[in-house]
């Protein structure tokens, strides 16, 4: 089992002939994800690799039975890919695009509440179920399937070093997701945790956050009320300036609030098993999940 | 981004919003011909930087004379402005503002942010204007109105009023501020403002509503479609060494440890220095290098590092997934030989093809030191700093 992506999804690629869509459309394609359409605006009847390509979502959706989409679409026109993709009736909506303006982000955000798609990102590395269905950026090798270990993070490369620890201490994962590093963003924490609480081959939890905003408390609040599996938190941003975006453009403490310290306190509050130092992470999760 | 509050109020000028009569000096001499212009005292002489709580740190003062204009405008020009927002190495103040004095009668507290949980705007506002509102918020909470906005819908004639009642305007007052929240509401979409805060928003006693105070910040990620604004970026209040790495699109921000850190990716770049500041020593930057560092990034990335000189070892931490670690470690090793490191470097890579990238830093001849994992280039770079 897995949560949101299997063998069932059906991916679209939007932005499927720029640079990093193509790149990245064949890495998921060599992992085994089933990527039946792109879409280009203007480019429709060409093909990248095998890969029909659409002038619009509805057009690719209508001739492929797509189900899924993972959006590379540069920042100026993301939100309205991902609104073009919802309006196409796309289930499952991946926007790997980072530096879309967070005006744009709460225009979509108010849009999909009347909608039933669901989007993960933007500004995020993506999801995988590993040895199933990869739709995003992460590297696949460091993966492991077949779970016990549910994971999801606000973060990239991060949440690499957090799967890498798990993978080495024989820890499989059942889904990886990667809700992403902006302030306005789709999926949070407490849509991934409700779901990996229903999936019983998730038997524990790894959640990544870092400072700026409380999703982390949120999420610390939905634990103590609805989560009887385990869960491993880690925060970073301990040593980070208040004021300063670090690099996520949600990654702010402003005003004494989102800092690394509270959200800490919340998640021990709430019984979380909180790893304060990120080498020791691995070890952690083999204690806490054996 | 920030702007400055005259700057600010030029933008508010372009959308009917009403502010003080005032104009900006950079020498005493400007700041009393400014004042003359305003044909009258008192005046208000306001130093000109990005960081709130102005007043209180002595760079706010009223002057009733031209000689006053000139003596407070010499003072303030030149003198390092501490307040709870700059830190306490404080801000140099390059730019006065000078304005006309008015007559007060009432000081309110208006703001316009985006709420990242409720993806809405909200508009925040409060009688007790003049005052630190985070004070407010915590001591008064219900002295705070807060009406959030759908940004589908825009602001609706019921937002204003919900926010004109809660503040109980005087009834002359109650038109105008309307139709200035409108038009702030307006220049907020507008211009993808981060923040637009004014405290405090004045009622005078022939019933104006003015903007005594204009602080506005823009979303970054939104300057593509505002051009207009890069003309108010004021490099004068940046730190020489961010201005430097924004230039190569790196994301770069001067700590005061002296551990130099590189990291592909912010999140992991955050848990990185956080794990240096575990291991005894304390972290001299934050720098994101992009989740897929190239060789140039890199190099560009040792330079910015190297001209900290309070830099006495640094600990590079890379991923390596799409891009592999034996790539990474070639781009290092370049690097590290056109930058000429004069200091310890612990390299701590992980991911793809990790033994190749490891044999190559090892055979490079440099003083580069390996670490196996986190912990170990951790204790590894604190030692040498130590």
């Amino acid at each position: 089992m897995s949560i949101f992506v299997d063998q069932h999804t059906r991916l679209m690629v939007q932005g499927i002939t720029g640079k990093e869509g193509q790149f990245h459309t064949r890495q998921c394609v060599a992992y085994g994800t089933r990527v039946v359409a792109g879409v280009t605006p203007g480019k429709a009847g060409q093909k990248m690799d095998d890969i029909p390509v659409f002038n619009t979502v509805r057009d690719a959706r209508a001739a492929t039975g797509a189900n899924a989409s993972m959006i590379f679409v540069p920042p100026p026109f993301a939100a309205e890919a991902i609104m073009e993709a919802a309006d196409a009736g796309i289930e499952m909506i991946v926007a790997i695009t980072e530096g879309i303006p967070v005006m744009d982000m709460m225009r979509v955000k108010n849009y999909l509440a009347t909608k039933t798609s669901r989007l993960i990102g933007p500004n995020c590395p993506g999801i995988i179920t590993p040895g199933s269905c990869k739709v995003g950026i992460m590297p696949g090798p460091i993966h492991k399937p077949g779970g016990p270990a549910g994971v999801v993070s606000r973060s990239g490369t991060l949440t690499y070093e957090v799967v890498h620890q798990l993978t080495r201490q024989g820890i499989g994962q059942t889904t990886c997701i990667g809700i992403g590093g902006d302030p306005v963003n789709g999926t949070n924490f407490i849509d991934c945790l409700a779901a990996f609480q229903a999936d019983p081959e998730t038997r524990g939890i790894v959640m990544v956050g870092e400072i700026g905003g409380s999703a982390e408390e949120d999420a610390a609040a939905f634990i103590a009320a609805h989560v009887t599996k385990p869960v491993v938190g880690f925060i970073a941003g301990l040593t980070a300036p208040p004021g300063r975006r670090m690099g996520h453009a949600g990654a702010i403490v402003s005003g004494g609030s989102g800092t690394a310290q509270g959200k800490i306190a919340a998640m021990k509050a709430s019984g979380i098993h909180v790893c304060e130092n990120l080498g020791a992470l691995g070890e952690m999760c083999a204690a806490v999940f054996k | 981004m920030k702007i400055h509050e005259y700057q600010a109020k030029e933008l508010f000028r372009t959308y009917d919003i009403p502010v003080p009569k005032g104009g900006v000096a950079f020498t005493s001499g400007e700041a009393e011909k400014a004042a003359r212009d305003l044909g009258g005292f008192p005046v208000v002489v306001k130093a000109q930087i990005h960081a709130g709580g102005r007043g209180k740190g002595g760079g706010v003062k009223l002057a009733r004379s031209a000689e006053e204009v000139v003596r407070l405008a010499g003072e303030i020009l030149g003198m390092t402005l501490v307040t709870h927002q700059t830190g306490p190495e404080g801000r140099k103040v390059g730019k006065v503002l000078v304005e006309q004095g008015l007559d007060i009668v009432q000081e309110l507290y208006l703001s316009i942010i985006p709420d990242r949980a409720s993806a809405s705007i909200v508009i925040m506002a409060s009688a007790a204007g003049g005052m630190d509102i985070e004070e407010v918020a915590a001591r008064t909470p219900e002295k705070i109105v807060k009406v959030p906005v759908n940004p589908l819908i825009g602001l609706q004639s019921y937002h204003g009023r919900e926010v004109a009642f809660g503040l109980g305007l005087p009834g002359g007052a109650m038109k105008p501020f309307l139709a200035m929240l409108g038009r702030l509401y307006k220049l907020f979409v507008d211009y993808d403002c981060s923040l637009l805060e004014i405290n405090p928003l004045v009622v005078t006693r022939d019933e104006k509503v003015i903007a005594l105070d204009a602080k506005v910040n823009f979303d970054d990620n939104a300057l593509f479609r505002h051009k207009d604004l890069l003309a108010y970026r004021d490099l004068a209040e940046e730190n020489p060494l961010e201005i430097e790495a924004s230039k190569f699109n790196l994301n770069y921000i001067a700590l005061d440890g002296n551990v130099g850190n590189m990291v592909n990716g912010a999140g992991l770049a955050m848990a990185t220095m956080d794990i240096i500041q575990q291991a005894g020593a304390r972290p001299a930057n934050f720098l994101d290098v992009g989740g897929g560092a190239s060789a140039e990034m890199v190099e560009n990335g040792f330079r910015i590092i190297l001209s900290d000189k309070n830099v006495k070892g640094i600990l590079i931490n890379i991923f390596g997934g799409i891009l592999r670690c034996d790539v990474l470690a070639s781009g290092v090793v370049q690097a590290a030989r056109q930058t000429g490191i004069s200091v310890p470097v612990v390299v701590r890579m992980e991911g793809t093809n990790v033994e190749e990238g490891r044999r190559i830093l090892a055979e490079s001849g440099l003083n580069l030191i390996t670490a196996v994992d986190l912990k170990d280039a951790a204790q590894k770079v604190a030692q040498i700093v130590a």
